[in-house]
């Protein structure tokens, strides 16, 4: 396949992590229409009430979607028709980031070379990645013996080592409790801090949007309704669906 | 087993390559045949001996399932086939056989050959014969039923396992033995019998498991059957039933092909059918009855099997006319409720 | 979601499959209409026909409905019960039953169930002097049950071991009650795999040829296959044999177009815990399913009884020393493993495709038609007798090349046909549920190719695979269908062996051989299974 960039996210104020370009795409009875640039370096939430396309637009961006128009940049680069796997990302699921089957070294030396053609330095990467997260010594367990958070941070050591300069998180915590949700927000900041990878993260909890964005797109019935920096958005009066997301928070 | 072969199994193809046994300088005569004929039990391995001794040639057999599938099996293969003698055709499938136009006549001496009823044919030459008949077992059956009407009238509690005849020959044997006795009520003479038939099965060696499994006391089987089981389990526990109208009779026969290029040898084998030699083999191995003289007298056990009375045999031609009217009629009769 | 490459790929693959499955099956059909004589496909629609038709619908749809309605409480039972004792041995002696010629078989059931049977001899001690006639209609059902319930218990159980332990666990949460359960989570589980199930044990019946004439008691007792047989051997009017033919696929075709339109439910995820239950603790769930699974047991163990104590009545020494006998088994094991692993070849090729078209959104009509070809295909060549495939096929090779020397290729070419339905039953829901749970996540993390089936693919599909290898092959080996008709000396199978002693009076040789045979099914099930205890 192609060769993965590795540049780190040192990317210039003016190229776009992400680039929506007349974006169109039609499933089942809604259009959904994206245009915009998402920022490098940053955390951007990306929220909505349910059904109005945050799935969709992450899976446009990752590549799970071909968008009926468009085109669909990363970091300049054109990726519209290019394989998800191909694409310069990671990404974290609500779930079923692991193949049940392999233990959790295995998994995330998947990430690392999709072959399994591992160096010794790659070892000590995915064992250090493993202690970063909090699963030191964990490598020969398998996802089912896990809890949900344990498995969650899994595939976050994953993206660590993958060392892409953007990360797609699909409700990451969802499936987590509300405790175990708020340390791995801050795992996440952490995480951020240290790689300055550029973050886009769908959430439908305003809770975490507060904690963790510093940019904010708020979908509504498949198009982009506000995008805007955090405080702009919390500070927006034009739309009342937005206040009150905001209120409840 | 008298064949040589050598099974290759290349790879996971599992192309098998026979190769039958055969000196590169001998002639090779090809001979199909059924199944139970070529058996390591089965006449065909002594066969081939002693032929081989007097022809200073090669006996080949190719078998298949029965005489049915022989007929097919030629039809299929047209005048392009290897067989030059066909070997196992039964008096019912004369007339199909003949009308493929596959076959010569045989031109050989057929006098020796005392079938009952009498068979002469230019084309086909017999080589055994056997009565059919109601096999019982002695055990269960204490008065067995001693004609055809007794069996048809007799009690619907003691059951009899018959054979198909849109699938078997010895079910077309009861059909035609059936219409040989009651002719026009042969449908009324069905309809009485259902009662007492257990079960009518695809071929003989179902009805036949299913009686000696002790599941059904009579079978429609051979007059010689008993012979098989004193022979060779030394029990004289089944026997069969002489019926007084007589007997339908199956009578097995070989033939030249016209395509073959061993026409001699052919001939050849065919006279050697009617020799002492070949019929001293087939009483114990066919389990049915020499179609002329044998080398010694048959066992005793022979001996002691049901003699027919009168022998039925239609003539090939009027079966072959007949066989799907009947066969129908027998199905509206079965199967009237 | 899939890479362009592997899209090619599994189109190409299911192409290959279609192509294969197509050539084999239109081909010799082809061939027979070319040679057909006088036709007399012109009375096709004869009163007889019609009650032939009448006769295997009926038989079919009664023995289909029963078999599944007998097996819903065991394969329930079974799955409730993962610590059952002999539970593994129970399922694999559910594999017997399918690799048993089927005269043998009803030999078995005519012990337990038949007029001198076990059942009568009991109830004559009770002093019921009415013995019970199973000859009829009722005989039918009775030795289809036998055939197909334990398929239908096995297919069955697949589906609900299949639902994810999350599921359970919630179940049990919400404390939901037996029929609740029922209702919630194990039927839709079961809805999955019951249309397949029913119309794959819908075609064996409607097809059932020895079983319907022997059990049946008369000719109002025969199907349709009865006749093809007859007007092909018998009357050798090829042109009828064919229009014959595909009158029964037309028919029954509708009838497994119905069962499509059952709803299936969506296949669930799981993050691949163990399942473990929580219902089924109290002493009226263990009573009744203890006494499901002894009845069902006991149905499937008498009869087989019978086979093996009939067997060891014989001289199986002398029998297993039989040089025939050695030829037989390795010609039987080759024919079958090489049918078994065609059929595993054809269905992944089938089951890729499906997954490629599948993968699309927007599926172009042509790949629609593809998809439905594959599916419908995969699963009505079942319906294709096998004496007119080989027949065919026999007029196809004779003018190239020596019958007797393709004659097991082709043999295990018509058995892979007769597996596949059953291989696509295990496959396909194994196959779907693996590729939702990885096909994201792979792709994702662009793991293809090569490393994709080894490090992803492999070790998951390994284990049906197996399975489904065991259960073509145990089909292939009971087969005596294909090689009938190329039979010749020079090529015996088991099946083979079995039923030329049984015509030549060596009823108690053939007995001995059957058990062997059985035998030999437990074993290759046994080799199918192998492991499944020792899941972590």
């Amino acid at each position: 396949m192609t060769a993965q960039p590795k540049q780190t996210a040192l990317a210039t104020e003016n190229l776009a992590a992400v680039e929506l370009d007349g974006v169109r795409l039609a499933l089942g009875d809604i259009r959904f229409a994206f245009d915009g640039r998402i920022p490098a370096g940053r955390i951007t939430a990306v929220t909505g009430p349910s059904g109005s396309g945050k799935s969709t637009l992450l899976n446009l961006i990752a590549g799970f979607e071909m968008p009926d128009a468009g085109r669909v940049r990363l970091a300049g680069q054109d990726v519209t028709r290019l394989h998800p796997g191909a694409r310069p990302l990671s990404l974290v699921f609500q779930d079923h980031n692991l193949f049940a089957h392999l233990d959790l070294f295995t998994n995330i030396g998947l990430g690392v070379h999709p072959a399994l053609k591992l160096t010794g330095e790659d070892r000590t990467r995915i064992s250090a990645a493993l202690q970063r997260v909090g699963l030191a010594g964990y490598e020969g367990r398998k996802p089912g013996t896990l809890s949900g958070g344990e498995r969650q941070r899994a595939a976050f050591a994953r993206a660590l080592v993958r060392q892409r300069p953007l990360l797609l998180l699909d409700e990451p915590f969802a499936a987590l409790d509300p405790g175990l949700r708020l340390a791995m927000a801050d795992l996440l900041s952490g995480l951020h801090q240290e790689t300055g990878a550029s973050i886009v993260l769908v959430t439908h909890d305003p809770g975490e949007v507060m904690r963790l964005a510093d940019e904010v797109i708020y979908l509504s019935t498949g198009k982009i309704l506000f995008h805007g920096d955090r405080h702009a958005f919390c500070a927006q009066t034009a739309h009342p669906e937005i206040s009150k997301f905001v209120a409840s928070s | 087993m008298r064949k040589i072969h050598s099974f290759a199994f290349a790879a996971l193809a599992a192309l098998s390559v026979s190769l039958p046994a055969m000196a590169a300088d001998k002639p090779v005569l090809t001979v199909y045949t059924y199944e139970s004929f070529t058996a390591e039990w089965g006449p065909g391995p002594k066969v081939k001996a002693a032929f081989e001794k007097t022809c200073n040639c090669t006996l080949n057999f190719v078998s298949v399932a029965d005489g049915v599938a022989l007929l097919t099996r030629l039809k299929l293969e047209g005048t392009s086939s290897n067989a030059d003698v066909a070997l196992g055709l039964d008096t019912n499938l004369v007339q199909e056989a003949r009308e493929t136009g596959l076959f010569a006549e045989h031109g050989i001496d057929t006098a020796a050959a005392k079938v009952p009823g009498g068979f002469s044919d230019p084309v086909f030459v017999p080589y055994d014969y056997g009565h059919f008949a109601v096999v019982y077992d002695t055990q269960t059956i204490k008065t067995p039923p001693k004609s055809l009407k007794e069996l048809v009238e007799g009690d619907p509690s003691q059951k009899i396992a018959i054979e198909d005849p849109r699938t078997s020959t010895p079910g077309l044997g009861l059909l035609l033995w059936v219409k040989s006795v009651y002719g026009d009520k042969a449908p009324e003479a069905w309809a009485k019998l259902r009662g007492r038939i257990l079960t009518v099965t695809p071929g003989w060696s179902e009805a036949y498991g299913l009686f000696t499994k002790g599941e059904v006391p009579m079978v429609f089987s051979y007059v010689t059957s008993p012979a098989y089981h004193v022979m060779e389990e030394k029990t004289d526990r089944y026997q069969a039933a002489r019926f007084e109208e007589g007997h339908y009779i199956q009578i097995e026969v070989s033939g030249l092909l016209k395509a073959t290029r061993q026409k001699e040898l052919a001939q050849q084998f065919l006279a050697f059918t009617l020799s002492p030699a070949f019929q001293s083999i087939i009483p114990t191995t066919n389990w049915m009855m020499p179609a002329a003289a044998t080398v010694e007298p048959l066992p005793e056990a022979f001996g002691k099997l049901v003699s027919p009375s009168k022998t039925f045999l239609m003539s090939p031609e009027e079966v072959s006319r007949n066989r799907q009217g009947w066969i129908r009629e027998w199905l509206a009769a079965m199967s009237m409720n | 979601m899939l890479g362009t490459g592997e899209v090619r790929r599994g189109l190409a693959a299911g192409g290959a499959s279609l192509a294969a499955i197509g050539g084999l099956v239109t081909l010799p059909t082809g061939a027979l209409l070319a040679l057909a004589p006088a036709s007399s496909a012109g009375t096709l629609f004869d009163s007889y026909t019609l009650s032939l038709l009448r006769f295997t619908l009926l038989q079919a749809t009664l023995s289909t409905l029963l078999s599944v309605a007998l097996a819903l409480p065991v394969a329930l039972a079974l799955a409730r019960r993962a610590a059952f004792p002999g539970r593994i041995w129970i399922l694999r002696l559910m594999a017997v039953p399918m690799g048993l010629p089927v005269l043998i078989g009803a030999l078995g059931l005519i012990g337990i169930f038949g007029r001198q049977g076990l059942v009568n001899r009991l109830l004559a001690i009770a002093g019921v002097d009415h013995p019970v006639n199973i000859y009829g209609l009722s005989g039918i059902l009775l030795a289809h049950v036998f055939f197909n319930l334990p398929l239908a218990c096995r297919l069955m159980l697949a589906g609900l071991e299949r639902v994810p332990a999350e599921d359970w666990r919630l179940a049990a949460s919400l404390g939901l009650g037996r029929l609740s359960l029922l209702r919630h989570v194990e039927l839709p589980a079961l809805a999955r795999v019951l249309p397949g199930a029913a119309g794959l044990i819908f075609m064996l019946c409607a097809t059932s040829f020895t079983l319907v004439l022997v059990l049946g008691g008369g000719p109002a007792a025969t199907t349709l296959e009865v006749a093809i047989y007859q007007s092909l051997r018998f009357d050798f009017d090829p042109a009828r044999a064919v229009a014959l033919s595909l009158l029964q696929i037309a028919l029954t075709g509708l009838v497994l177009a119905v069962l499509s339109r059952l709803p299936a439910a969506e296949g669930s995820r799981g993050e691949g815990r163990i399942p473990r239950r929580f219902d089924g603790e109290g002493f009226g769930s263990r009573i009744m399913d203890t006494l499901a699974i002894l009845l069902a047991t006991l149905f499937l163990v008498l009869p087989l009884g019978a086979i093996a104590a009939a067997g060891l009545k014989a001289d199986l020494l002398r029998l297993i020393s039989l040089p025939a006998f050695h030829q037989a088994l390795l010609t039987s094991l080759a024919i079958a493993l090489t049918a078994g692993l065609l059929s595993l070849l054809t269905a992944s090729g089938i089951l890729t495709a499906q997954a490629a078209i599948a993968d699309r959104r927007h599926p172009s009509p042509v790949l629609r038609v593809f998809g439905r070809a594959l599916s419908a295909l995969s699963s009505l060549v079942l319906l294709v007798p096998p004496v007119v495939l080989g027949t065919g096929w026999f007029l196809l090779i004779r003018p190239h090349a020596d019958v007797a020397r393709v004659a097991p290729l082709l043999i295990a070419a018509i058995n892979m046909l007769m597996a596949l339905p059953f291989v696509m039953r295990v496959l396909a829901p194994a196959f779907e549920s693996h590729r939702l749970r990885t096909t994201r996540l792979a792709a994702s993390l662009n793991v293809t190719g090569l490393a994709r089936l080894r490090l992803v693919d492999a070790p998951i599909l390994a284990r049906p695979m197996l399975m489904a290898l065991s259960f073509a092959m145990a089909l292939s080996l009971g087969d005596l269908g294909a090689v009938a008709l190329f039979g010749s000396q020079d090529l015996v199978t088991l099946p083979w062996l079995v039923y030329s002693r049984l015509g030549s009076y060596r009823t108690q040789d053939a007995d001995g051989l059957a058990l062997l045979l059985g035998l030999l099914c437990l074993a290759l099930t046994a080799l199918g299974t192998a492991g499944q205890r020792r899941q972590p």
